[in-house]
């Protein structure tokens, strides 16, 4: 599980069609120290995160089990948002 | 499972609700010589750890969901044991990748 900002948001008409319903916002991955680090990428919402808001995120096979609850299918993501940052080390974000 | 140094805390109210068990901490892999590197990454915390500890984290999907008994938890690290000591020949180590 990692930090990272929100910096965007996608849509896309054409899609595999287990994406629909699927919240797709584009992320900053960042340290434990707020960093940035590595490349850009596009996760799937559980919690109505907005841009600017520093969330944390889980890839690969819990990306999946993330959306699972409110979904009957298995939508096909890699990154999925599972929190808001109130506090990151004592500071408020 | 991995050598880590807990570098922090993350409060969120607003998280995905098989989330809600435990604190989560800011883990930084640790070399044996303990110093840090990698970079940071999220745990949930099963053990009390605190910030400055040096501590183990299993960093798999699989075994969180084990560890709560829950087949939905959207979980990949867990702190499972603070580490009180270590006793290695470092010298036969590798150097970690970093």
């Amino acid at each position: 599980m990692n930090l990272a900002k929100v910096i965007g948001t996608l849509w896309t008409t054409k899609k595999e069609e287990g994406f629909v319903g699927a919240k797709l916002l584009v992320l900053q991955p960042l340290t434990g120290e707020l960093k940035p680090v590595g490349r850009p990428i596009v996760a799937a919402d559980t919690v109505g995160s907005g841009a600017g808001e520093t969330v944390f995120y889980v890839t690969a096979r819990e990306a999946v089990i993330a959306l699972k609850d409110d979904v009957d299918h298995m939508t096909p993501v890699d990154a999925a948002i599972v929190g808001i940052a109130d506090y990151v080390n004592g500071v408020e974000r | 499972m991995i050598l880590c140094r807990v570098t922090g805390t993350v409060v969120a109210t607003q998280k995905h609700e098989h989330l809600r068990h435990n604190r989560i901490l800011i883990c930084h892999p640790v070399d044996l010589k303990k110093e840090l590197t990698g970079s940071s990454f999220l745990a949930l915390d099963v053990t009390d750890a605190g910030e400055g500890d040096l501590v183990l984290v299993n960093r798999e999907g699989g075994a969180a969901r084990i560890l709560f008994n829950d087949m939905h938890i959207p979980l990949q690290a867990v702190v499972v044991g603070i580490v009180d000591g270590i006793d290695v020949d470092v010298d036969q180590a590798c150097k970690a990748r970093p």
